[in-house]
């Protein structure tokens, strides 16, 4: 699962627009992740300038 | 019955291009902003040629910040390339720019509504008939002919009719940039750091904004963002070059450095700017190439109005238009784009200590761009056809 830091958010989109599943939903001030939609791919956490996003994955599963 | 007949969402560059384009072109047009104010937060370096933006509109004082005549490219080891620019380019404020490019929208008759967050579409037998959105809290539906998806990186309208606007993690550049001020650099200079050392896949900039202030900001490619984290990259620089500097704002932002979408237009929907992708992938420019994609996108939508088909096929001169006016040149701009991405620090440092030897008088950017190219003959050409005349 993709966790939000929410209070650290800049809302710049750059996550939304590599997420393959558009599973995040974005306003002025607001983000939230689709948990249904999501494939727990990371792109979104590689990708944020200020690492807003984590993986609540072991590291292990995430280095296969 | 529609309510309008375009309706355009986002209100950056493209967005208020388009917007102005369909109402000159005698479209009933309403333009969708989900900010409260047109313009903010600026997530840009602000930089422009005065050439392509004289062909939209004539510079103002009001919202040119600095009038830039020189070029610094800077090596990994910090060796300095300096030389003239031939066209000259401006640093703007882009507060006021967007502001005047929606406020030009208006005077051509297009409505504006900000606050408005479009989070649906109205589809109806496989085309898009109109948008649903919320606002201020208040969830509303319009229908309209032809729907332009002018909302930036994001490109999320796009999904929303199904099309496959999500850009690779390889041709995005996460970015981050602080506005600073008490800051001593050369007010017509922009400044280039090139290399991994100091962005590693992308470049750091240095943009004047007049009065003691600089836009200082860096992308990196989306690849490296979470190792090389930009955000401490620009406080590391700033430490340890400008630790005088104060900063007044800072953004984070992502910059689609990928060739345009293959597909820029799906029944009742057009696709503009950075949403369709047009920004140039060597600069990361995108305020020009965004203009010129909205106003085309903007007078196809009125003529395809006008002749009642908003089909892909009735709105094929868009693509067709766009590929004419910077298709082939952006295409280019992509492949020198991967060259260069195979360049190493090593390699760039050899090119500067090269290049630091010939009078500036007789550097330009092809001249750089060449000496580069020659380390990826494979890039020569595309670097010739992109960098003529610039
Ligand atoms: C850090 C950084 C530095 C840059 N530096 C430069 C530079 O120096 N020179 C240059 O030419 N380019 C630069 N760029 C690129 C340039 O900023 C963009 O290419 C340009 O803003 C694209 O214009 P646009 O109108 O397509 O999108 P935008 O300007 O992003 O406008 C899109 C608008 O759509 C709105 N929107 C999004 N979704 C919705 C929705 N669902 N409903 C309603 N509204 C919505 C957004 O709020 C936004 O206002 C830079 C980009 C970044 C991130
Ligand atoms: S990339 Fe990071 S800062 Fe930008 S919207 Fe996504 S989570 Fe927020
Ligand atoms: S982990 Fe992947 S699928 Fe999930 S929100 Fe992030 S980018 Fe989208």
């Amino acid at each position: 699962m993709i966790l939000v830091k929410d209070n650290r958010c800049d809302f710049c989109g750059t996550c939304v627009a590599v997420c393959p599943v558009d599973a995040i939903e974005l306003r002025e001030a607001d983000i939230s992740i689709i948990h249904d939609t999501c494939i727990d791919c990371d792109i979104c956490v590689w990708v944020c300038p200020i690492k807003v996003l984590s993986s609540d994955k072991p590291e292990e599963v995430k280095n296969d | 019955m529609t309510d309008y007949d375009v309706i355009v969402v986002g209100g950056g560059p493209a967005g208020s291009m388009a917007a102005e384009a369909a109402a000159k072109g005698g479209a009933k047009t309403l333009m969708l902003e989900k900010d409260r104010d047109i313009g903010y937060p600026v997530r840009c370096g602000e930089g422009v040629g005065a050439a392509g933006l004289r062909k939209f509109i004539e510079p103002d004082p009001k919202w040119i910040a600095t009038t830039i005549s020189k070029v610094r490219m800077r090596s990994p080891d910090n060796t300095q390339v300096d030389f003239g620019l031939a066209n000259a380019g401006y640093v703007l404020h882009r507060r006021l720019f967007d502001y005047e490019l929606a406020n030009r929208a208006g005077q051509a008759g297009a409505e504006i509504q900000t606050r408005a967050y479009v989070d649906g579409l109205i589809m109806e037998n496989d085309a898009v008939c109109g948008v649903k959105y919320q606002y201020m809290g208040e969830q509303r539906s319009l229908r309209a002919k032809l729907v332009i998806a002018a909302d930036g990186v994001e490109s999320r309208v796009g999904r929303m009719a199904g099309m496959r606007t999500a850009t690779k993690l390889k041709d995005m550049d996460s970015g981050y940039q602080a506005t600073v001020g008490n800051i001593d650099v050369d007010q017509e200079m922009i400044d280039f750091y090139n290399g991994d050392v100091w962005a590693p896949g992308g470049y750091l900039w240095i943009f004047p904004k007049g009065d003691g202030m600089a836009n200082i900001g860096l992308g990196v490619n989306g690849k490296y963002a979470h190792e090389c984290h930009p955000h401490d990259m620009i406080h590391g620089f700033l430490d340890k070059y400008f630790p005088k500097a104060r900063i007044l704002t800072s953004v984070c932002g992502g910059i689609p450095v990928a060739k345009t979408l293959k597909l820029i237009t799906s029944n009742g929907l057009m696709l503009t700017g950075d949403a369709a992708r047009m920004v140039n992938p060597v600069t990361g420019g995108g305020i020009i190439t965004g203009m010129v994609g909205g106003q085309l996108a903007g007078q196809v939508a009125a003529e395809s109005i006008q002749s009642g088909d908003v089909t892909v096929s009735g709105m094929a001169d868009y693509p067709k238009r766009w590929h004419k006016a910077e298709g082939k040149g952006h295409e280019a701009f992509y492949r020198i784009a991967q060259g260069i991405a195979e360049i190493t620090d090593d390699q760039l440092n050899k090119i500067a200590h090269r290049l630091v030897k010939t009078p500036s008088d007789k550097l330009s950017l092809l001249k750089i761009f060449t000496a580069v190219a020659r380390e990826k003959p494979g890039i020569l050409l595309d670097v010739t056809r992109a960098f003529a005349g610039v």
